[in-house]
Order: C-alpha cells, then sequence, then structure tokens
C-alpha cells in the first residue's frame, strides 16, 4: 500500500506520508487506525494520525521510528466500507442564503435551484479536519459541484455556522474567522461545543447530510 | 495545603497556566498546546514532587501573585529576578511561601518564559484534558488578568526531596539550534543556506511560533510558483513561506500548514527556542539525515 519514498522525513518521532489523492489517503488512515486497533506492535506508540488532502502525518511519542516505519511499509487496506470507518450520521439543516450562492451558481453551470438540490441530493463525508477545531473538510458530494474554485480574496470575517464550498469540498465554519471558501448558506447546528462529548460533531468518518431549512421537501 | 488561593497582583506582558497541552486531538483540529520550554516547566514539577500539574508561565516578567494559605513554589525558565515581601529567593529550589506573602517576579535579563509552578498545581477545570491556554484556538483557561484568584489544588503524596537543581540559564547570546531536513526540503535549491548565516528572532514571534529574519532562501526553480496542499506539521517544523520570514513552530501550531516545512528542529532545541527573544540571533545547524 505504501512505498519507502513516500515516506518523508519530519523530525524525530513523525513521518509524514505522501499519498497523492484523498482517495489513498482515506486508505492508508483507516488501515492506520485498523492496526491501531489490533493493538499492532508498530503502532502501539502513536499520538496522532493526521490526514489531509493528499497527505497522512502520523506522530509518536518515543524515539522508535523504524518499528513505525516498518509498520506503515507493511500496511495492507482495512476491510470495511470504503476509506473510514463509517461513524454517526448528522443531518444539518441549511438556510440557503449565502452571499456566494449565486457566484456557485454560475460557476457551475447550474441554476441556484440546482446547486441546493445538488448539495442536500448525496450525504457528504467528514474525510479530515485541521484548520480550526471542529473543522472538517467533507467529500463525496455532487460531482457538479465540484469545481467550484476557493474565492479570489478571502474574506476577514466568516460567520459562524456558514456553510462553504471549496475545492470539491464542504464545510461548516466551527466559529467565526477569515476564510476563502464560498459560502452557500448558514446553519444553526454548532458543529463544535465543549459542552458536547465529543465536542467536534463532524469527527473524521461522519456522515453528512444536508437539508433544506427553507425548501419544499424534495 | 487545600482551600489555597493565589491572588494574580499583577501580570506582566502575559501570563499563562500551562501543563503538558492537549496532544493526541490534531484529527480534530486541535493544537498540543501545553508549556513552551517543556524542560523549565518539568524541572518545575519535579522540585514539588509532582506530575504535569498547572503552572504559571510567565513571559518576560513582571508576575506578581499574593498568597492565601501557605503554599509551595518552584521557579524555573528564564531567571525574572525574584522576591518574597522583599527577599530575593532563588529559581531552581522548592519555597515555601506563608499566608498573605508577595512573590514578585521582574525583568528577565536573558530569556523570555519563566515557570512558577506551585505544589498542587493551580486547580481550574481542565479543558479536553488539560490546562494549557491555547493562544490560537482559545481553547483552555483564559490569560491571566489583574484580580484572578488561582485555586491551588490539593498536595501529590510524594514529598519534595531536592533541594536545589542548579541548570543552566537561558542564554541572551547568540543561539545554536540543530535540526534535520524536512518534508519538503526540496522546495528549496538548496537546504544548506538555512546554516549559511545567523537569523534574527523577530518581534512577531509567540508562542505559535518563532519568526526569523534573513535572507529569503532560493526555491527549487521547479516551485517557484507552486503551492502546497495543507498537511500535518510538528512542533519544530521550519516552514518557509515564499516571503523570506522563517517560521518556526512552538506549542500552539496550527494542525496543519500550507507552507512548505523544509527542515525540524531538534526536540531538544525547541526549549531553547522558546527562550528565544526578539533581536536575538539565531543560527539553524543541520544534522545528519
Amino acid at each position: 500500500m505504501i512505498i519507502a519514498s513516500q515516506l518523508l522525513p519530519c523530525g524525530a518521532h513523525a513521518l509524514l506520508i505522501e499519498l497523492g489523492d484523498t482517495r489513498a489517503v482515506l486508505a492508508a488512515a483507516a488501515a492506520i487506525r485498523d492496526r491501531m486497533a489490533a493493538r499492532d506492535g508498530a503502532f502501539t506508540d502513536v499520538v496522532d494520525v493526521v490526514p489531509a488532502a493528499t497527505t497522512v502525518l502520523v506522530t509518536i511519542a518515543g524515539p522508535d521510528l523504524d518499528r513505525l516505519r516498518s509498520g506503515l511499509l507493511r500496511l495492507e487496506s482495512a476491510p470495511g466500507p470504503d476509506g473510514d470507518a463509517a461513524g454517526a450520521e448528522v443531518v444539518v439543516e441549511v438556510h440557503y442564503d449565502g452571499p456566494d450562492l449565486d457566484e456557485v451558481a454560475r460557476r457551475t453551470g447550474l441554476e441556484v435551484a440546482e446547486v441546493i438540490a445538488a448539495h442536500t441530493r448525496t450525504p457528504w463525508r467528514a474525510a479530515f479536519g485541521g484548520f480550526a477545531p471542529g473543522f472538517a473538510y467533507l467529500v463525496g458530494g455532487d460531482d457538479r459541484l465540484s469545481g467550484v474554485p476557493r474565492r479570489g480574496s478571502p474574506r476577514s470575517r466568516v460567520p459562524s455556522g456558514s456553510v462553504a464550498l471549496a475545492g470539491g469540498y464542504s464545510a461548516v465554519y466551527p466559529r467565526t474567522s477569515p476564510g476563502g471558501w464560498q459560502l452557500i448558506g448558514r446553519t444553526d447546528v454548532s458543529v463544535w461545543s465543549l459542552d458536547r462529548d465529543p465536542p467536534a460533531l463532524l469527527a473524521p468518518g461522519t456522515m453528512v447530510r444536508f437539508f433544506d431549512a427553507d425548501g419544499t421537501s424534495s | 495545603m487545600t482551600g489555597c488561593v493565589l491572588e494574580v497582583c499583577a501580570t506582566g506582558p502575559l501570563a499563562l497556566l500551562q501543563d503538558l497541552g492537549r496532544p493526541g486531538l490534531a484529527h480534530l483540529g486541535v493544537s498540543p498546546s501545553g508549556a513552551a520550554d517543556r524542560g523549565a516547566y518539568q524541572l518545575g514539577a519535579r522540585l514539588l514532587a509532582q506530575g504535569p500539574l498547572a503552572a504559571i508561565e510567565v513571559t518576560a516578567g513582571g508576575l506578581v501573585l499574593r498568597t492565601h494559605g501557605e503554599v509551595m513554589i518552584s521557579l524555573t525558565g528564564a531567571v525574572a529576578p525574584a522576591d518574597v515581601d522583599g527577599h530575593s529567593v532563588g529559581y531552581g529550589a522548592p519555597l515555601v511561601l506563608g499566608d498573605g506573602q508577595t512573590l514578585r517576579l521582574g525583568a528577565a535579563s536573558a530569556g523570555l518564559r519563566s515557570y512558577v509552578s506551585v505544589r498542587g498545581g493551580v486547580d481550574v477545570p481542565p479543558v479536553l484534558g488539560s490546562r494549557s491556554s491555547d493562544t490560537l484556538s482559545g481553547l483552555g483557561p483564559a490569560p491571566l488578568v489583574v484580580g484572578d484568584r488561582l485555586p491551588v489544588g490539593p498536595a501529590p503524596l510524594d514529598f519534595p526531596n531536592v533541594d536545589q537543581a542548579p541548570t543552566l540559564p537561558p542564554t541572551g547570546g547568540p543561539l545554536v539550534v540543530h535540526a534535520t531536513r524536512g518534508p519538503r526540503s526540496d522546495w528549496l535549491a538548496d537546504l544548506g543556506q538555512l546554516a549559511a548565516r545567523p537569523w534574527l528572532v523577530s518581534s512577531r514571534s509567540n508562542r505559535i511560533g518563532v519568526r526569523l529574519e534573513g535572507a529569503t532562501p532560493a526555491r527549487d526553480p521547479r516551485r517557484v510558483d507552486a503551492e502546497l496542499a495543507s498537511e500535518g506539521v510538528v512542533r519544530g517544523s521550519v516552514q518557509a513561506p515564499p516571503s523570506g520570514e522563517l517560521v518556526i513552530f512552538l506549542a500552539d501550531h496550527p494542525v496543519t500548514g500550507g507552507y512548505p516545512v523544509v527542515a525540524v528542529v531538534d526536540d531538544a532545541d525547541l526549549d531553547v527556542l522558546a527562550q528565544a527573544v526578539p533581536g536575538q540571533l539565531v543560527s539553524l545547524l543541520l544534522g545528519r539525515d
């Protein structure tokens, strides 16, 4: 699954695995977690598994990187659903009134109603996080939305709960922050809350269905 | 010693609660955080015969605390001259303060971060398993402000048995920091340029990272206008953005970064960097891969 040239050096306690695309990332992350659940000796020291768009970073507590390296080189695909283990399914109600909805319609060649239908039609899956606590990159949505680029210039203030698209991903902003994604709507659902356990609603593996709060049911 | 309180009478430029942070939550976008100078923080805990309980990380001195109840403390890290009710006290030793005494830290003449540890730890509710203040996301306790009353936790079972732990205090002179090749070292035309001359610690440095000013290292011609998809980064990562300022990530680093990591600083030298003061010179030495 992984060959030696894909393992990039990252200090005394980590290796960065270069995988090239998100599908390979999810498969590798799933395989690693499968080994950890099986208490494989090469992975008992792992602190973090950080998938991203084309890479997975694996960090360990101790100094034995060689043991981790051997474990990664003998990884095989984990059994089970494609990519990540199936997690909980979450429904996110969205008011589709985002400031970039028209721009997204223009970019995709769809009517606004069709953009909304495309966003809500298929379930998305939280592939990985990283940008901020609770921020998840969602994949697997309708193909027609996959070509939507980031905004030419980012906004200095994206309100918390904003629902967004960019680069083939969708996301819900966990709190107000700067951001460069196209905003198509907003939700009252809180995707990050310290009062909840776990605090992240869209942890990697979670399935997400978006629902048009203001539309007629399809 | 339960029921004791440390009252904050002055904070200096920045005083934060820190422990060993909240590692293992990167997949949720949560930075590890924790004490920037691990060695100094851990020595402070050892002097008080306790595990990683919450201590106060003092940046550039200036902290003033008044005790309510008898407490035992230790001072480690940058030597910000300290006194209790006007009497000088030393670093690297357990100190007993009686009820109603005032600990005052001046400004350190070298180094940046001092640790005031208290036996029993500062007992505020943990957030995601840690009492560390994450200055990037805001997770954890807020920075200390005047008037804060910090509860002291129950004393641990072990009793301190070290009178004094002499350590070399941080230096004000040029720092030497060792690093190894990073995952994206091939984005630079010549990695050796990092070590060619010293860098200057920028005043824009903070717990997220130390920023180093100096000559922009040239990019490999094939990467000149390239962009990198964000990827996981570790503490000690040396990022080379196109602008020229290097960033070396410290405790509150973001979980992922979009600039190439060309080198990674050795663990032991991260504590050295955590004590770097704006204007100080830093030389990077690249080790064997």
